[in-house]
C-alpha cells in the first residue's frame, strides 16, 4: 500500500467515523446519566430527513441543520418523557423511537415531495461543502506533512471538525465540571444525588437533551454533508454501530474517539479492498463488515477487560418516601 | 325502518363495486416502494399508461412487510382481480403456493420464473443491456478503468456486472473493471453513504465512469460521480435527468412495457416464460436531451450495431446466472 492510498483510506475513515463519533458521544451523555438509548438510529434518521427537507425547501443548510437538531431533540424528549417521567422501559421506548422515525420520515417525505420517500437533491447553499483550512497552500510543498495536512486534515465539512472538537469538550464537561460530576453520579447512584438536593429528573432530561442535539448533528451530517439529500433508511445501522462503539469504549470519551476511528477504519478498508488477500488465505469483505459487532461481543464477554455500564443504567429512579 | 333501508343501500352499493371490480387488473409493488425512481416506479408508469389508453382502472398495493405478500395476493385473487401483476423476485415462493389455489386467475411476475400453468414469468436479459452501457463506458473512459457498484450481492446483480464487464472488454480488451458490492443484506439497497465512499475509492483507483446497479444506494453513487466530475451510468429507469450532462446513460429495463403488455392482454394473458431482451425492446440504453452531448455519433453507431447483432443472435452475451461464473470478471 503506497502513501497516497493510505491517505485516501484514512480520509475515508474520517468521513465514516464522524457520524459514528457524534452518535457515540450522544449515547455517552445519555447512558452516563442512567438512560439507555437504543433510539440513536431513529434520532439520526429523523434528523437526516428534516435537515435535508428544510435545506431543500429553504436552500439554506444552516436552517436545515437547525431543523434536524430540533427533530432529534423532540424524539429525545419523547424518550425522556416515557422513560424518566413515566418510568417506562428504556429499551422499549428506544425501539419505539426507531420504528417511529423509520416510518414517519418516509411518510412525510412522500407527502411533501412525492419522490418515493426521498428529498430532492440539494444544491449550492443547501449543502455543507468541504472547507479548506488556512495554510494548505503554504505547506503543500513539504513532504509528508504537506499532503497529510492538505488531504487528511483539511477539506472536510465543518461538522467533522465539530465532531472531533466534541471529544475534548465532552471529557472536560464530564470530568472537570460540577455538572459532569453530577451527571456521572446520577447514572451511578441517583439516590445520592437526590439526597444532595439536586433534581435527578432535571439532570437526566438535560442529558437526553444533549444526546438529542448530538444525534441531530450526526443525522444532518449524513444527509447534508456526506450526501445531498435524504434516502429512506439512510442511516443503515450506524446508530447501532455507535452503540457498539460506546460499549467498546466502556463509556469514556477519548476511548469513544478511538473506537469510532477503528470502526470507521474497518469500514474504509472493507470498502477499498473487497477481499483482502493475505497470501495464505483471503479475508472476505463480510468479515470486515461484521468485525465491529464481533469485537463488541468479545469485549462484552470480558476477554479484554470488563465493560461495566453505569450502575443505575436502565432503571427509572423512584424517590424513596 | 330507515336504518334497514340504509343497510340495504349499503349492501347494494357494495355488490355494485364488487361487480365492477371483476375484470380489474391489480398491481403489487415490492418493498422498494411505488416511487423508487427505478424498478417499481417503472411498473407503475406502465400501468398508468394502460389505464390512460383504455380509460379503465386498476387496483394497486404497496407492501410494507414480507408478511403481506401472500395476504395481498389472496385478497386480490378472491376479489376477482385478473390479471394480477407483481414486481420483484421475492414473490417467487409465495406465488408458487398461491397460484394453484386460483386456477382461473392469471398472474404475471416480473424478474422471477414461477412454473405454474396460470403464471406468466417475465424475465429480463439485463446482461444484454449492461453489455451495451459497458461498451459506452469503455468508449467514454479516458483512463481505461471503469467501475461497477452493485447493491446487495445476489446473482441477479452479478448478472449486471458480468454483462457490463463483457461490454467494456469488447471495446477495450485492456480495460480494467473495478467491481464492488455494497453489502450482503437488504440494507445495501439503501445506503447512499457507502455508495459514495465506494465511488470515491473507485475514482482513486482510476475509474472515470461508474455504473450503479444498487437501488437507493445508486443515488449516492451518481451524486458523488457528479461532485467529482466523472461520468456515471444509471439503472432500471432513465436516470439521466438526475445530473444532466454528468450521467452518461442509463441501462433501461422496460418493466413498464412488461406491465403494460400484461394488463393489455387482460384475462387472455399468455402464460409461460416471457423473456424481455434487446430483440423485443425489453432492455436498452437511454438517450435524451440530458446526455446527448456525452454520446458521440461513433459511440451510438457502435452500440446500435452491437444491439442489432445481439437481437439477431449473431452476438451472444454470457449470462452469469446460467452457470454462476463470468468470463470477463472475477468476483
Amino acid at each position: 500500500m503506497d502513501f497516497v492510498t493510505l491517505l485516501q483510506v484514512l480520509d475515508s475513515t474520517v468521513r465514516l467515523a464522524t457520524p459514528l463519533l457524534l452518535a457515540c458521544l450522544a449515547g455517552l451523555f445519555s447512558e452516563r446519566a442512567g438512560i439507555f438509548d437504543i433510539g440513536l438510529e431513529g434520532k439520526m434518521l429523523a434528523a437526516a430527513f428534516f435537515s435535508a427537507a428544510v435545506a431543500a425547501i429553504t436552500g439554506d443548510v444552516w436552517l436545515g441543520l437547525g431543523a434536524g437538531v430540533l427533530a432529534s431533540l423532540a424524539l429525545s424528549l419523547l424518550h425522556g418523557l416515557a422513560s424518566i417521567t413515566f418510568r417506562g422501559n428504556q429499551l422499549i421506548s428506544g425501539v419505539a423511537i426507531n420504528f417511529l422515525a423509520a416510518g414517519l420520515t418516509v411518510l412525510i417525505a412522500q407527502d411533501w415531495f412525492s419522490q418515493g420517500g426521498r428529498t430532492p437533491s440539494l444544491i449550492g447553499e443547501g449543502r455543507f461543502e468541504g472547507i479548506t483550512l488556512p495554510g494548505v497552500e503554504a505547506i503543500a510543498g513539504i513532504p509528508l506533512i504537506g499532503p497529510i495536512y492538505g488531504e487528511l486534515i483539511s477539506g472536510h465539512s465543518i461538522l467533522v471538525y465539530v465532531a472531533f472538537a466534541m471529544v475534548p469538550l465532552t471529557w472536560w464537561l464530564l470530568y472537570r465540571t460540577r455538572f459532569g460530576l453530577r451527571l456521572r453520579a446520577v447514572g451511578e447512584a441517583p439516590e445520592a444525588v437526590d439526597t444532595a438536593g439536586i433534581s435527578v429528573v432535571g439532570l437526566r432530561f438535560v442529558a437526553v437533551g444533549i444526546c438529542g442535539v448530538l444525534c441531530g448533528i450526526a443525522g444532518a451530517y449524513l444527509a447534508t454533508a456526506l450526501q445531498a439529500g435524504f434516502v429512506k433508511d439512510m442511516t443503515a445501522g450506524r446508530g447501532f454501530i455507535a452503540l457498539a462503539a460506546l460499549i467498546f469504549a466502556k463509556w469514556r470519551p477519548w476511548y469513544a474517539l478511538y473506537a469510532c476511528l477503528l470502526f470507521g477504519l474497518l469500514q474504509a478498508v472493507a470498502l477499498r479492498y473487497q477481499n483482502i488477500d493475505l497470501g495464505a488465505f483471503v479475508v472476505p469483505v463480510q468479515v470486515m463488515d461484521a468485525l465491529p459487532y464481533i469485537l463488541t461481543v468479545v469485549i462484552l464477554a470480558g476477554f479484554v477487560g470488563k465493560a461495566i455500564p453505569p450502575r443505575a443504567g436502565g432503571e427509572p429512579y423512584v424517590k424513596e418516601r | 325502518m330507515t336504518l334497514m333501508t340504509k343497510l340495504y343501500g349499503a349492501a347494494a352499493a357494495l355488490a355494485l363495486t364488487a361487480g365492477a371490480a371483476v375484470a380489474e387488473p391489480a398491481l403489487i409493488f415490492d418493498l422498494g416502494g411505488k416511487f423508487d425512481k427505478s424498478f417499481n416506479e417503472a411498473a407503475f408508469n406502465g400501468a398508468v399508461r394502460w389505464a390512460e389508453e383504455t380509460g379503465e382502472t386498476f387496483r394497486e398495493i404497496e407492501l410494507q412487510s414480507e408478511a403481506q405478500r401472500e395476504q395481498a395476493l389472496r385478497r386480490f385473487a378472491e376479489n376477482g382481480n385478473n390479471p394480477i401483476v407483481m414486481t420483484g423476485f421475492a414473490f417467487g415462493n409465495v406465488l408458487s403456493e398461491v397460484a394453484p389455489d386460483y386456477p382461473d386467475t392469471k398472474f404475471a411476475i416480473i424478474d422471477m420464473v414461477v412454473d405454474q400453468p396460470n403464471v406468466r414469468s417475465v424475465v429480463f436479459n439485463e446482461h444484454e443491456g449492461s453489455y451495451l452501457v459497458g461498451m459506452m463506458a469503455a468508449m467514454a473512459s479516458d483512463s481505461g478503468t471503469v467501475g461497477f457498484i452493485g447493491g446487495m450481492d445476489i446473482p441477479l446483480i452479478r448478472k449486471f456486472a458480468c454483462g457490463y464487464a463483457q461490454g467494456v472488454k469488447a471495446v477495450n480488451p485492456d480495460a480494467t473493471v473495478v467491481a464492488n458490492m455494497t453489502g450482503t443484506t437488504p440494507a445495501a439497497w439503501n445506503d447512499p453513504v457507502k455508495g459514495s465512499e465506494l465511488t470515491k475509492a473507485q475514482i482513486s483507483q482510476g475509474a472515470d465512469v461508474v455504473y450503479a446497479a444498487a437501488g437507493g444506494t445508486g443515488v449516492g453513487v451518481l451524486q458523488t460521480a457528479a461532485d467529482e466530475n466523472i461520468l456515471s451510468i444509471g439503472v432500471d429507469s432513465n436516470q439521466n435527468y438526475l445530473h444532466p450532462g454528468q450521467v452518461l446513460t442509463s441501462m433501461m429495463k422496460r418493466v413498464d412495457n412488461a406491465v403494460y403488455d400484461a394488463m393489455k392482454a387482460g384475462t387472455d394473458l399468455e402464460t409461460g416464460i416471457n423473456v424481455m431482451g434487446i430483440a423485443n425492446g425489453g432492455v436498452g440504453y437511454a438517450l435524451d436531451e440530458h446526455n446527448e452531448s456525452l454520446v458521440s455519433a461513433e459511440m451510438k453507431t457502435a452500440v446500435d450495431d452491437a444491439a442489432a447483432k445481439i437481437a439477431s443472435g449473431e452476438l451472444a452475451v454470457h449470462d452469469y446466472m446460467s452457470d454462476d461464473s463470468c468470463p470477463a470478471l472475477s468476483f
